[in-house]
């Protein structure tokens, strides 16, 4: 039988070998965390606190403006001792708190609710909001309000993105290995706060064991079902899985929500059903860290603000030739220029990169109109006319080739021979032209 | 912290990360070896003046790109395979017996004119290994239009000339062509080994397939040319193929006769003059199949290949317009 899929996509070398084997370990505590007050899309956070303040694990540190922003909590029991700029994953300069790690532990108030599943919808959807739940896939796009759709838009689908479709990156796969009740029961809560009863989860055929953990796990719940997917990137991106799971195709422009579906992260899922149950916000999350150039691969249970760098020492450092660090996976991740940069809510993986396996941007040749590109775009678009457009600054022309429906996955460049950096030139023209 | 690389040592760039291997220059060059069976078929038709006129035509291609970009200061790319493998395709598309400035100046105006004054690699309009033939069929009609008759000529090296398959066909008809071959399947037969006169590269219709097979399992072309070209092609010639009866044509001897297999193949499926979306490949194969068949059949000449892709060369760009890719989730009604 066909796996379920959609049309386009590449096929990278998955490298998810380097890490699946190894259980989640819970990283070093940090000495001091720098937690980034703006870690989502959408407004940043007001500052909460004040420099020498005493905070708990768990404690607000930030608080949101506005409905599409996020809080940020206190991932360690310690003292503020600073609160400046900092550089994150991007390189975008975010003012930042930094405290100090006293090692207590001390978590500010829990209250375990074992009969969560019974409180209101609108009682869970405020526990996801103030726990500062936020897409952990990498968009960091804040739950709440992919969880509050207009009443137009009536939601009968949520589906749960277990594709992790980048290479090297396993967090979402042990997630699923070793939490698969917690994943389920989140999904529920999810199912329970937008009023739907059909759930998906999606899963790349490439996870069989995964598949199968998650299939028990579901054993005896009709309405939730386990998709296996094709091995495809990007199989994982909304539009692509919605497709997959559910059938239905999202119209260009429009949100998952116009066709009645909520996508959400593995690592999500598990944070709803810990703070519905718990109150417990998003202060951790499992972060991959992998790569050729990194001594030994593992999948660490992080807090939140911890520095990239000491993730790279607890893995036993840098192999010799190393070159490149990426925050995320190596389709969409983003190359950082200084390691000092906090682990934040969307960071799902720390790739190191030697200089054989990363890809240097020197020189590109012209295009050849092979059309690689446009058979790999999975948003049937015409790359090659969207990088050559935007070379030659004709970017009203670019535009007219639909260059706003462009998730910017990196396919087209992947396959490009030329090795044009089509992603860079749509990014460039997105600049230029308004939508 | 002791293996803690500096900062200011990491490499920053833009995602993806991760790249193919392909590189426009391996794509070059194995379409370059997907076309050494019919060079070596060629070679051994029509012997060592072949040889040496494909030579000829990939030396005199590499140094015109060579001479032309260091004389505007350009970027040397001469080992891109680009300008070997228009080499290559001018001379497969030469009569055996040329004499030597012909490859000269067609692999000159293949490069220089055709390619180079467009923009180099990927901003020319026309095929540039046609052009330049057809330059040379238009400037020299009566040196390109001398074929050497099929032998394994290593040993006489005096060749006696005769007329190709396609030229019995216009100028003689069917009957004439099979009475010089015996009967149809060892007409057939002799198409498929490459055993008559044509230009070097074209005649052995089993070295071309070879090829062509290698550049699919690679997935460097698609069917989508290909089988339109062909299709088209061999629909007119069972069609209107026989003087004076209706669907009574001989599809066999045209697709395996003149350039029919090389340019289907090798030529039309060039990626930079050939539309770029599958939809608008097979207008354009077909495109090139009937224009193709229109000349055999109608026009003056007995071959009609190399005009066809030229002129379905034209109409790219606007193929391209005309067939966009259909975006993630559009409705098909609904347009700007």
């Amino acid at each position: 039988m066909a796996l379920a899929t959609f049309k386009g996509g590449i096929h990278p070398p998955d490298k998810k070998e380097l890490s699946k084997g190894k259980a989640i370990t819970p990283a070093r505590s940090p000495k001091r965390v720098v937690i980034p007050l703006s870690q989502h899309i959408g407004a940043p956070c007001k500052l909460a606190v004040s420099i020498g303040q005493k905070v708990k694990k768990g404690e607000t540190v930030g608080a949101p403006e506005g409905f599409v922003s996020s809080p940020v909590h206190s991932s360690v029991a310690g003292k503020v001792v600073a609160i400046a700029d900092f550089p994150v994953a991007t390189g975008r300069m975010v003012p930042s708190v930094v405290i100090e790690n006293s090692g207590t532990d001390e978590w500010a108030p829990l209250k375990d609710n074992p009969d969560y599943i019974n409180l209101s919808p609108d009682e869970l959807k405020a526990k996801v909001k103030d726990a500062g739940i936020v897409g952990m896939g990498g968009a960091a796009f804040p739950a709440h309000v992919k969880l509050s759709p207009p009443k137009e838009k009536p939601i009968d689908v949520v589906i749960i993105n277990g594709a992790e479709c980048e290479p090297y990156l396993t967090a979402d796969y042990r997630l699923m290995i070793e939490r698969p009740k917690d994943i389920i029961e989140g999904l529920k809560v999810l199912m329970k706060i937008l009023g739907v009863n059909k759930g998906f989860v999606g899963i790349e055929n490439n996870k069989p064991d995964a598949i199968e953990i998650m299939k028990s796990a579901v054993a005896g719940e009709s309405n939730i079902q386990v998709c296996a997917l094709e091995v495809k990137y990007p199989q994982g991106a909304e539009k692509m899985l919605i497709k997959a799971c559910a059938g239905r195709e999202v119209p260009p422009r429009a949100l998952p929500m116009d066709v009645g579906v909520v996508v959400q992260n593995i690592g999500t899922a598990i944070a709803v059903y810990e703070a519905a149950r718990y109150g417990k916000p998003l202060i951790e999350r499992v972060v991959t860290v992998t790569g050729e150039g990194i001594k030994e691969p593992k999948n660490l249970l992080v807090k939140i603000g911890t520095l990239v760098s000491e993730l790279i020492e607890e893995c036993g450092g840098y192999s010799s030739e190393t070159a490149k660090v990426i925050s995320g996976g190596p389709m969409m991740g983003f190359a950082v220029y200084s390691t000092e940069t906090p682990v934040t809510k969307g960071t799902s993986g720390v790739l190191v990169l030697p200089e054989s396996g990363a890809f240097h941007l020197d020189e590109f040749g012209p295009c050849i109109r092979c059309g690689r590109c446009i058979d790999a775009c999975p948003m049937g678009l015409m790359p090659s006319m969207l990088s050559v457009y935007s070379e030659k600054g004709f970017y009203e022309d670019a535009k007219a080739y639909n260059l706003f429906d462009c998730f910017e996955c990196g396919s087209c460049t992947f396959v490009c021979p030329s090795k044009r950096p089509i992603v860079q030139f749509v990014r460039l023209a997105k600049t230029m032209v308004k939508p | 912290m002791e293996n803690l690389k500096k900062d200011h040592q990491l490499t920053l760039s833009v995602s993806p990360h991760v790249r193919s291997e392909e590189t426009t220059s391996r794509i070059m060059w194995s379409v370059s070896a997907a076309l050494v069976p019919a060079a070596v078929m060629g070679a051994y038709f029509f012997g060592p003046k072949a040889i040496f006129n494909v030579a000829l035509c990939i030396i005199a291609s590499i140094l015109s790109e060579y001479l032309y970009q260091k004389a505007t200061a350009k970027k040397i790319t001469v080992c891109d395979g680009s300008a070997f493998l228009t080499g290559l395709l001018l001379g497969l598309n030469l009569p055996p017996t040329v004499p030597f400035y012909i490859p000269i100046v067609g692999s000159a105006v293949a490069v220089v004119i055709t390619k180079q004054l467009f923009g180099g690699l990927g901003y020319n309009v026309f095929n540039p290994a046609l052009i330049g033939r057809a330059f040379l069929l238009i400037s020299f009609p009566k040196l390109m239009t001398i074929w050497a008759e099929p032998t394994a000529a290593f040993i006489k090296l005096d060749a006696k000339t005769t007329a190709t398959p396609l030229g019995i066909l216009k100028e003689e008809g069917v009957a004439k062509l099979l009475e010089l071959f015996g009967d149809s399947s060892n007409l057939y037969l002799q198409l498929l080994s490459g055993h008559r006169a044509g230009s070097i590269g074209e005649t052995s219709a089993i070295a071309l397939l070879l090829g062509a097979a290698f550049l699919f399992y690679r997935g460097y072309i698609t069917w989508h040319i290909p089988v339109s070209f062909l299709g088209t092609a061999g629909l007119m010639a069972w069609a209107f193929g026989a003087k004076g009866a209706l669907f009574a044509g001989d599809p066999i001897v045209h697709l395996l006769s003149g350039g029919m297999l090389l340019g289907a193949f090798f030529m039309a499926t060039d990626y930079v003059t050939c539309p770029s979306v599958k939809a608008g490949q097979l207008l354009f194969g077909a495109g090139c199949g009937f224009l193709t068949m229109l000349i055999r059949l109608k026009g003056g000449y007995p071959e009609g290949v190399m005009f066809a892709i030229l002129i379905m060369n034209c109409f790219s760009p606007l193929i391209d317009r005309g067939f966009k890719t259909k975006v993630f989730g559009a409705k098909k009604e609904a347009k700007k």
